[in-house]
């Protein structure tokens, strides 16, 4: 008798999801499918809106990283206003709001969504599987990751008016500079504010991690390991920039696939494929073609893409990263945690060198040229490659909108972990357990996906796994 | 010299011109009493029914009522904030008025008044306005599922030669507001800057200049609406 689980709600992930898993006579797995099961339609109601209010209206996206939707939206907009650069001080405040923002994001992610996965491991009790039972734990490891949080979202504050969905953004470029009160905040203020500080912690938190790691290395390196294309932006020097530059994509053993791609040549090198059982599309690289052309976006694939990191301790851990994995792509789903310590370091680094650069203070704001009827902006957002494509119309009313979000782009790599959690831990199993299940949540967790920014959907936060037998018939279910 | 009159707001005795009309009479004296399609200097239009008052315990706009001797005005209770509650209410559901994505967000009579009146969520069902956007002129555009017409620009702006830029047209529930594209396209910047600034929503919208104010530097994030009316309140602390 065949039979099917299904994980609904997915829980301590952005959105809301759900996972079948079908198990042949044998309790074995036969086929396993991560759904998103919302859809929202940004796409389509931004349609006849006027172009300089789209960079504050798609942001509601999202409430946890609103910001990268604000800057890929300005940035398309940049381009409809004819401004082919930005001012120093536009440039840099836009860059300190998304330093600001990925590292809060990623915060938030490492110390309040995943921590419990490796505190307690994936078999640790449903009450154990939080924030608090964290705290409770390791009171130090909880208080820095809220601290992190909290700086990273007074960044954006700063930066953007708001903690969340603020107004920083114009089109053309910035509608604030930076005083020097709240630049000292950071520089001169209280020790939970104080970059400096956020720097140790970011570095604690990766001892942390490497420390777990020596004593999990089976775990960590290989739970959901399989091999895959790995792409993002980086500078037309290799360098690693959350912020803008080409596209670049590489396969499993590091062979480039495409380098030096402008980011609004996108659309010639990748397409997008629909399937009847999710509302999250499947972008693929159109050389490669639909089958084998997926890949994945986020901290691990900007680690693998990038040749180096421009701040140095960062540097320094991605030499460390890199001697680990033999100097090729680490393709361990579980290695994206470490990449995301390494960026949040990164991040704090690139905030304290901003806030130390007097063009902040500037006062040439925003910039303008010959309008165009087409923009295209791309950023790396906390769990990737952001893309957001616009048209115009005469009247400057929107016409045509195309938004591929990050966990968009890792939709085949979740599907593909979830399939290897599957196997790995419910293969010819008697009887299929609720840590089993929470076990393939794990997988998905490590790839921090935003389903509601993935079909621009709205909805609850959690995952539900259900387990059917060969009729289709419900015998198990979980929903946390 | 006109004659003067005497007569009470809130219980305090005032003194004013015969013939002026009580909104702009207690603004003057420190009583703010909300309103949305009032401009001191023009023709009042007793259109948004907000700035209801109590005369002589009867409910009447302000802005149609001219001051008179011995009048007993109330300008604060339960039963008038519930009474402006109410229509504040009613104008949210009437149109679409998504603040988050609006550039008046902040600058915004409506929002402000929503605010000081502590309105969470309207108890009326949303009628999703769904009006053209009318933005064919160059500078200027009309964003009509935001108007709550008060005829504020029908009556203030008008193009060199004395014409109506603006206007309705329809009746009834399609009622609505346009422009002369013609007239229109004729405006200077800081005539579209005035009608943007004279209207208490966000449906006149000056093109391509939205969010350039940074938030907590906008009007409404210094001070609440009516702050820079309510002197008699201070002195009452004092």
């Amino acid at each position: 008798m065949t039979k099917k689980i299904t994980i609904d709600p997915v829980t301590r992930v952005e959105g809301h999801g759900k996972v079948t898993i079908h198990l042949d006579e044998n309790n074995k797995i036969k086929e396993s499918r991560f759904h998103i099961v919302e859809f929202r339609g940004f796409e389509r109601f931004v349609k006849g809106r006027p172009y300089w209010e789209i960079p504050v209206l798609v942001q509601r996206l999202c409430g946890i990283c609103p910001v990268s939707h604000h800057l890929a939206a300005a940035k398309a907009m940049d381009m409809i206003v004819g401004a082919n650069s930005l001012t120093p001080t536009a440039d840099k405040m836009r860059r300190l709001m998304h330093y600001g923002q990925i590292l809060q994001s990623h915060a938030l992610h490492f110390f309040y969504l995943a921590s419990p996965d490796l505190l307690f491991g994936y078999e640790a009790n449903v009450e154990k599987r939080n924030v608090v039972a964290v705290a409770m734990e390791n009171k130090e490891l909880a208080l820095q990751g809220i601290n992190m949080r909290k700086f990273g979202q007074e960044i954006i504050k700063i930066t953007a008016g708001k903690k969340i969905h603020g107004t920083g953004a114009i089109p053309g470029g910035i509608n604030k500079n930076l005083t020097t009160e709240e630049r000292d905040f950071f520089l001169k203020g209280e020790e939970n504010m104080n970059v400096e500080q956020i720097i140790k912690w970011a570095r604690g938190a990766l001892d942390f991690f490497k420390n777990y790691h020596s004593k999990h290395k089976k775990f960590i390196d290989d739970f959901a390991y399989f091999p895959s294309n790995h792409l993002s932006l980086v500078t037309e020097d290799g360098a690693f920039d959350p912020y803008h530059g080409v596209l670049r994509a590489v396969d499993s053993e590091g062979n480039i696939i495409f380098d030096k791609v402008d980011s609004t040549d996108y659309y010639k090198y990748m397409g997008e494929q629909v399937k009847n059982w999710s509302y999250m599309k499947f972008p693929f690289i159109l050389s490669i073609g639909k089958e084998t052309g997926w890949y994945r976006v986020g901290p691990l694939a900007r680690i693998n893409t990038c040749d180096f990191m421009p701040s140095p301790l960062a540097q320094k851990e991605l030499e460390e990263f890199r001697s680990y994995n033999d100097s090729k792509p680490s393709n361990s789903s579980m290695h994206m945690h470490w990449a995301r310590l390494i960026e949040i370091l990164h991040c704090a680094e690139m905030v304290q060198k901003l806030l130390n650069d007097k063009d902040l203070e500037g006062t040439d704001l925003v910039k303008k040229g010959n309008k165009q009827e087409e923009g295209i902006g791309l950023l790396e957002a906390p769990r990737g490659t952001l893309f957001h494509h616009y048209k115009v119309n005469e009247n400057d009313l929107i016409s045509m909108a195309n938004l591929i979000v990050a966990t968009t782009n890792n939709n085949e790599p979740m599907n593909k972990a979830v399939n290897y959690a599957a196997k790995e831990l419910m293969n010819k199993q008697k009887e299929i357990t609720e840590e089993m299940m929470n076990g393939v949540e794990v997988a998905i967790r490590a790839y921090d996906p935003c389903l509601s920014c993935a079909t621009h959907a709205l909805g609850q936060m959690p995952l539900k796994i259900s387990l059917y037998d060969s009729n289709n018939k419900l015998i198990n279910q979980k929903i946390t | 010299m006109s004659k003067k009159v005497k007569f009470t707001i809130d219980g305090n005795e005032i003194s004013a011109e015969e013939g002026k009309n009580l909104l702009d009479v207690a603004c003057e004296n420190g009583y703010y009493i909300p309103a949305l399609c009032h401009m001191k200097g023009h023709k009042p239009a007793g259109s948004c029914r907000l700035c209801n008052v109590k005369v002589n315990g009867r409910i009447m706009t302000a802005c149609t009522t001219l001051v008179s001797e011995g009048m007993e005005v109330i300008t604060e209770d339960e039963e008038l904030a519930e009474l402006r509650k109410t229509i504040l209410e009613a104008m949210f559901v009437d149109g679409n008025h998504f603040c988050p994505a609006c550039e008046k967000s902040g600058v915004c009579d409506l929002q402000a008044l929503a605010y000081k009146h502590k309105i969470m969520s309207p108890k009326f069902k949303y009628e999703f306005s769904n009006k053209k956007v009318e933005a064919e002129v160059p500078k200027i555009m009309l964003e009509k599922n935001r108007c709550i017409l008060c005829k504020k620009c029908i009556r203030a702006i008008k193009s060199k030669d004395g014409k109506n830029i603006f206007g309705f047209k329809a009746r009834g529930k399609k009622l609505e507001i346009t422009m002369d594209e013609e007239l229109a396209a004729q405006m200077t910047d800081e005539d579209i800057q005035r009608a943007m600034d004279i209207c208490p929503v966000g449906t006149i919208i000056k093109k391509e200049k939205g969010f350039k104010i940074p938030i907590g530097k906008r009007k409404y994030d210094k001070k609440p609406i009516g702050d820079n009316v309510e002197k008699h309140k201070e002195k009452e602390k004092d």
